[in-house]
């Protein structure tokens, strides 16, 4: 497959808060091959949509963020870049798609300025030709007569529609990376799965890698190649998608998978909850940070935070994971 | 195109059931339309009534009586009693009243009481072009300096640029006009000589000339005006910079000055707007101050000498033509609405 699309090497974004530095992201590494769909998942506040930002390059000016580690994506350090260069790589190079189309679309403005303005951005047309493609990319996320739309206002669209245009947007100039910020998170359950469905048909269609961020794994499940659990900044487990779901490791995960509520089991069934809330990131945990919540807790998982490591492509931070493999449950406890 | 437009509404989800056909919508907004109309109609009258009659009650306690200026020093009794007779004075204010408003309401706002006995509305259409255009160029001025002030206040904020504007703007808020004023002449007019003091030269005497004389009574009501609207509209800036559809056009690779121009200020524009609105009104009719100081003949000038002879019938018509322009102007920033958010707009579309 040749060289990933994106590297991200020991990233970590910290902000400065009335409360002092808060570690939203905290030392995150992955990578992401040309084509390949990653969903991370994780509850609110586990800093899933600052990592999505921090690997776009867009909280590379602002005073109140301190960034470090490295993001290569298609072989440039995105943290290194000028903010010129950051805005002719925004749109071409990476698109986002973002959680609630009612606000992620300008008021003022109607559906086809947005389009057009952002091909215009990128490239070298006139404003008829700039037009057509506004048209086609309308067409292209599935939104019904183009032409009447093109003039209306966001107000005057569903939200799913709203939510095509959004897609329609950040695919303008076609991005090799989508990221989809909890791209279904404000929508009705009906049209959720259609802007689902859209996304993966897209992607298939341009190619393009996709990073799948929500808090809900159903989201995720069937969509992705590969996902990534975020916990307190950190991820605590990775693997492709098939392994994570059958055989979880890390107890959140685990927990997160039987959060679902699945039509397989008895009726008036209670669903399983996590209990507690997610960590201070100002004052974070000295051990292993979901050790408050965690059911299968030792003694030293409060002491000594647990690395992530990897079996293959399946990698775990936890002290005491949950399936561990015959070959290697020795060697995981026994090294930390 | 009713056919069309229903089975786009069936498609929009959730709104298929309730929404009517197209055809009943049309004709409820134009009845919206022509209802709303005639409510702007009948409270423009309600508010030119009240005003002519509060002004017309509070004149009649001012103990200034216009025959006394007519007469001058050293008249007899009979001569004074004569006047008064023939002025009207005699006659219950409520009669007085009508009479001015029976024929205001022919378009005759009547003619002064005192010498020169001048036509009511020739001087106000005398007075009237001197206050709107000093009241139009110190409001633009304002525009033209606390639209990038303000932007780049806002995108700054918290930063030092931005202390600096804010403690700018409210030093020169807590600055009276006439010290300002004052200010202005002292350095630009005496001090470096760049522009004439106390001197008016008409529009149709050459727009350069009108415009160096009305530079510095100008820029003496843009200080006030620039500082309200830089404050006014930084923070709604700020908040507007927090949405997620500016972050969106950050991410498709918009540069900064087209978000600012073209996706920030519109919607931020709401209080700063309303407030241009107010000041226009205010301005066109009460810069007095800003008028005595550079002598100029506008609608300020016109009033208050009025009211010092206790020539009510210019006062009236004076009072009558500023609250109408008033109300124009608030109707039309209401309008304006329509175009900053086209979710106000009455969609039939």
């Amino acid at each position: 497959m040749g060289r990933p699309l994106l590297v991200v090497e020991n990233l970590s974004a910290v902000i400065t808060t009335g409360r002092g530095p808060l570690t939203a992201v905290d030392g995150v590494s992955l990578s992401l091959d040309r084509g390949e769909v990653l969903g991370i998942v994780g509850e609110s506040g586990s800093g899933k949509s600052v990592l999505a930002r921090t690997i776009m390059g867009l909280h590379c000016s602002d005073p109140r963020f301190a960034l470090s580690g490295t993001v290569k994506l298609d072989g440039r350090d995105v943290l290194g870049l000028e903010p010129s260069q950051l805005r002719a790589m925004w749109g071409p190079e990476v698109g986002m798609v973002f959680q609630d189309p009612m606000t992620a679309l300008n008021p003022v403005k109607r559906v086809g300025t947005h389009l057009v303005e952002a091909v215009r951005k990128h490239q070298q047309v006139t404003r008829r030709d700039a037009v057509g493609q506004a048209l086609d990319l309308l067409d292209m996320v599935g939104i019904p007569d183009p032409r009447r739309r093109i003039n209306q206002f966001p107000h005057q669209l569903s939200g799913g529609m709203r939510q095509r245009v959004v897609i329609a947007m950040a695919l303008a100039n076609r991005p090799k990376l989508l990221i989809a910020d909890e791209p279904t998170t404000a929508l009705d359950v009906t049209v959720q799965r259609q802007i689902l469905d859209l996304l993966d048909r897209l992607r298939g269609e341009l190619g393009m890698a996709v990073i799948m961020i929500s808090h809900d794994l159903g989201v995720v499940a069937g969509r992705t190649d590969r996902v990534a659990v975020m916990y307190g900044g950190e991820i605590v487990e990775t693997a492709d998608a098939r392994s994570l779901f059958d055989a979880p490791r890390h107890p959140y995960a685990s927990a997160l998978l039987a959060a679902i509520p699945s039509l397989k089991g008895a009726p008036h069934q209670r669903l399983a909850a996590i209990d507690g809330t997610p960590p201070d990131l100002v004052m974070p945990p000295s051990g292993c940070r979901f050790a408050a919540r965690c059911d299968a807790v030792h003694d030293d998982c409060r002491v000594q935070p647990p690395q992530l490591i990897f079996d293959g492509t399946h990698g775990t931070a936890c002290h005491y994971p949950v399936n561990p493999l015959i070959s290697t449950a020795s060697n995981t406890s026994g090294d930390t | 195109m009713t056919n069309q437009s229903v089975k786009d509404d069936a498609g929009a989800l959730g709104s298929a059931s309730a929404a009517p056909s197209l055809r009943a919508r049309r004709r409820a907004g134009a009845w919206r339309r022509t209802r709303r109309l005639f409510v702007r109609v009948a409270e423009l009258m309600a508010v030119l009534f009240l005003v002519s009659l509060g002004t017309f009650a509070l004149l009649s306690l001012i103990d200034t009586d216009p025959a006394v200026t007519i007469l001058g020093e050293g008249h007899t009794q009979a001569d004074y009693e004569a006047v008064r007779e023939d002025l009207g004075l005699n006659d219950p204010l409520l009669e007085r009243y009508a009479d001015w408003l029976g024929s205001a309401a022919h378009g005759d706002l009547g003619a002064s009481i005192v010498p020169p006995y001048h036509d009511v509305l020739d001087r106000i259409m005398a007075a009237l072009p001197v206050s709107v255009e000093l009241a139009l160029l110190g409001v633009g001025m304002a525009l033209l300096f606390s639209i990038p002030l303000a932007m780049w206040s806002a995108y700054h904020a918290g930063g030092r640029i931005d202390r600096w504007i804010s403690a700018g703007t409210f030093s020169v808020l807590s600055v009276p006009s006439f010290l300002a004023g004052l200010l202005l002449i002292w350095l630009l007019s005496n001090g470096l000589g760049w522009f004439p003091r106390a001197e008016w030269s008409r529009l149709d005497e050459g727009l350069g000339a009108n415009l160096y004389h009305a530079f510095l009574p100008a820029l003496t009501i843009a200080l006030a005006e620039t500082a309200l609207l830089t404050r006014v509209l930084r923070s709604d800036l700020i908040t507007t910079l927090q949405e997620d559809y500016i972050l969106a056009a950050r991410a498709k690779g918009m540069g900064t000055v087209h978000i600012m121009f073209s996706d920030a200020l519109r919607p931020s524009s709401f209080s700063a707007v309303t407030i241009l609105g107010i000041s226009l009104g205010r301005l066109i009719g009460s810069t007095v101050i800003v008028e005595y100081l550079f002598a100029l003949p506008g609608m300020g000038t016109l009033v208050v000498g009025a009211a010092r002879t206790g020539d009510y019938v210019t006062v009236q018509g004076a009072v009558l033509v500023i609250a109408l322009i008033y109300v124009a102007t608030n109707a039309l920033i209401d309008l304006s609405y329509g175009y900053l958010d086209p979710r106000v707009r009455r969609s039939h579309a």
